[in-house]
């Protein structure tokens, strides 16, 4: 175990290494000066170096990724340009935000989408089948975005059970905060609990096929009983990895989801880094949220062998 | 062509197809189809709601929403054509250099684990703010997002056919290495490697809508189905036509490449599920 999580931990960090290349390389793909974004169009040569000397890029790449890595190991991701602050200060301010949204839906899309698919498979090719997996296939092809301005217009203009936007933090008013959220995590579970049913339903079925779910009827164990002891617990392994794969997606799906409900979220500084081209933002968001997927990865790995104890580490 | 009569009896396979086929040709036919010039503004038919002469009601512009959306359909199919393309092209050569020459198989395969270790929407969206908003340049980042994945998988069936009996006999009449690879090896990759594209054509056309939806999309005033939606965002409650109806046109296109990709893997992918 220990071994196994030494030499995970080691191959994460070599992913990391790449990752934190990437995201320091992606500033190289830029045509022109990441500087004349900033600069209006009065702004004379001078403070154009100016600038540049203060961002060190006047420097060459090799000394400026050298400082990159040099901040990087004292945890700083740099300062941004436009917000005039640290960036770890400002991401790790909106991740709350983030990690509260992604936590709703991914309790909602987990509890739906494995009963769903659970449901599915216990009742095969029959009507209640067939309807989950029709609603599971429309889920997926519905763009996340409009859904959630679907949801808006419904709920929020036509209904006013909800705001149109905006957040309200947690502190400050706990139901105020949950009619914030609550389209948002909505639209993010939506779009991602029929991929969690379709992959818990072909899991179900392949352990319905096996002898000792025949034995355990045979023994006279109700219907119920045999799905929820005996087939669910041994799909284990496989709904995992679909919820791991899903927590994923989800951090990709709240980017989308916070700028549709206008929530400060980490999605929403990055994104508006991207558009405004405060390139130390780029990166240390990059290279964070890439940390918290690997993170994650790594911790469903370690969850196989609580869930299934046939699974050895090594 | 053995696969051929099977897709045909395959329900969702003929549904998906059916859905796919309509949006095509009504792409093509645009030009005869589109009752307005989708570019025309015209002020005084400004957010018209759906009527006679605007079945789909008209934008802020007072432009023709069916028109825009069907000439939108051919830059968005467009789009997640391309990007199915290049993920195959890209995704085969990076997955079978991994998979069958084992000295690259560590270097490239923990490439892909970083690239994949982004959210792949924002990747997209990092890579075409860098590299400008044009249609080519949104190919050039789907295209970065989901290669990696499509990597991937053909690796995995590489290893699985490399060590076959027949490719040992190919080897054993003496046969090279690159003929090997591209005689025996790929076409039998081909399966998984289809149904990957047309997941990512469908997987493609949400992106750009979100893509779009950001700003970074095909600028405007060339139709996309994502940037009618978010040109419409402004507007939602006092013009939602202009968002719901192109956003209909997503899912039913969207849907019915999900439903040909899942006809495509149970016939000619049957190991994979769901």
């Amino acid at each position: 175990m220990a071994f196994y999580l030494a030499k995970r931990l080691g191959g994460m960090l070599l992913v990391l290494v790449l990752v934190s290349l990437l995201s320091f390389g992606i500033i190289w793909l830029v045509p022109g000066d990441p500087t004349s974004a900033f600069l209006d169009a009065s702004a004379t040569a001078e403070q154009a170096t100016r600038l540049r000397h203060e961002l060190g890029l006047d420097q060459p790449l090799w000394q400026q990724m050298v400082a990159w890595y040099g901040r990087l190991l004292h945890g700083d991701l740099g300062r941004s340009i436009l917000l005039r602050r640290s960036v770890s200060v400002a991401i790790l301010e909106r991740l709350p935000v983030t990690l509260s949204l992604t936590a709703l839906a991914l309790a909602f899309a987990g509890l739906v989408g494995v009963a769903a698919g659970t449901l599915a498979a216990t009742l095969q090719n029959r009507w209640p089948d067939q309807a989950i997996m029709a609603a599971a296939l429309l889920g997926l092809s519905v763009p996340d975005f409009w859904l959630g301005l679907m949801l808006i217009l419904l709920f929020a203009v036509q209904l006013g059970f909800v705001p149109t936007g905006g957040f309200v933090p947690f502190g400050e008013s706990p139901s105020g905060w949950f009619r914030s959220i609550a389209l948002p995590a909505a639209t993010l579970a939506l779009v991602q609990v029929g991929f969690i049913a379709r992959m818990t339903r072909a899991a179900v079925l392949d352990v319905l096929h096996q002898d000792f779910i025949r034995t355990a009827a045979a023994k006279g164990l109700g219907r119920a009983r045999v799905i929820l002891c005996h087939a669910l617990p041994n799909a284990a392994v496989p709904i995992l990895t679909v919820v791991g794969i899903v927590a994923g997606a989800m951090l990709g799906g709240a980017v989308i989801v916070e700028q549709v409900f206008s929530i400060p979220g980490v999605g929403r500084l990055i994104v508006g880094a991207v558009l405004s081209r405060d390139y130390p933002v780029i990166q240390g968001g990059l290279l964070f949220l890439a940390a918290i997927y690997l993170t994650v990865n790594l911790a469903v790995d370690l969850l196989y062998a609580v869930a299934d104890p046939r699974v050895r580490l090594e | 062509m053995r696969a051929l009569p099977r897709l045909l009896g395959h329900r969702a396979f003929v549904t998906g197809a059916a859905l796919v086929l309509v949006v095509v040709l009504a792409a093509i036919s645009a030009d005869w189809l589109a009752p307005y010039d989708p570019l025309r503004s015209a002020v005084r038919m400004r957010l018209r709601p759906p009527e006679a002469e605007h079945w789909f009601g008209t934008d802020h512009f007072g432009r023709d929403i069916l028109s825009r959306m069907l000439f939108g359909a051919r830059i968005s199919l467009a789009i997640g054509l391309s990007t199915a393309m290049l993920t195959g092209l890209f995704g085969t050569m990076i997955g079978a250099a991994a998979g069958f020459f084992p000295r690259l198989d560590h270097p490239l395969m923990r490439l892909m684990d970083a690239l994949m270790a982004f959210p792949a929407i924002l990747l997209a969206i990092a890579v075409a703010a860098v590299l400008g908003a044009s249609v080519a340049n949104v190919i050039v980042a789907l295209s970065v997002a989901t290669t990696p994945h499509t990597a991937r998988i053909v690796r995995a069936s590489v290893l699985v056919v490399r060590r076959m009996d027949f490719i040992e006999a190919a080897r054993a009449i003496g046969m090279g290495e690159a003929r090997v690879l591209m005689r025996h090896v790929l076409p039998n990759v081909a399966g998984p490697l289809i149904v990957r594209m047309t997941y990512v054509f469908a997987t493609a056309i949400l992106a750009e809508a979100a893509l779009s939806f950001i700003g970074v999309g095909p600028p405007p005033p060339a139709p996309t189905f994502g940037n009618i939606i978010a040109n419409g965002r402004d507007f939602i409650s006092d013009a939602p036509w202009i968002t719901l109806f192109p956003g209909l046109a997503v899912v039913v296109s969207v849907l019915g490449l999900n439903l040909l990709g899942d006809g495509l893997r149970d016939v000619l992918d049957p190991r994979a599920r769901a």
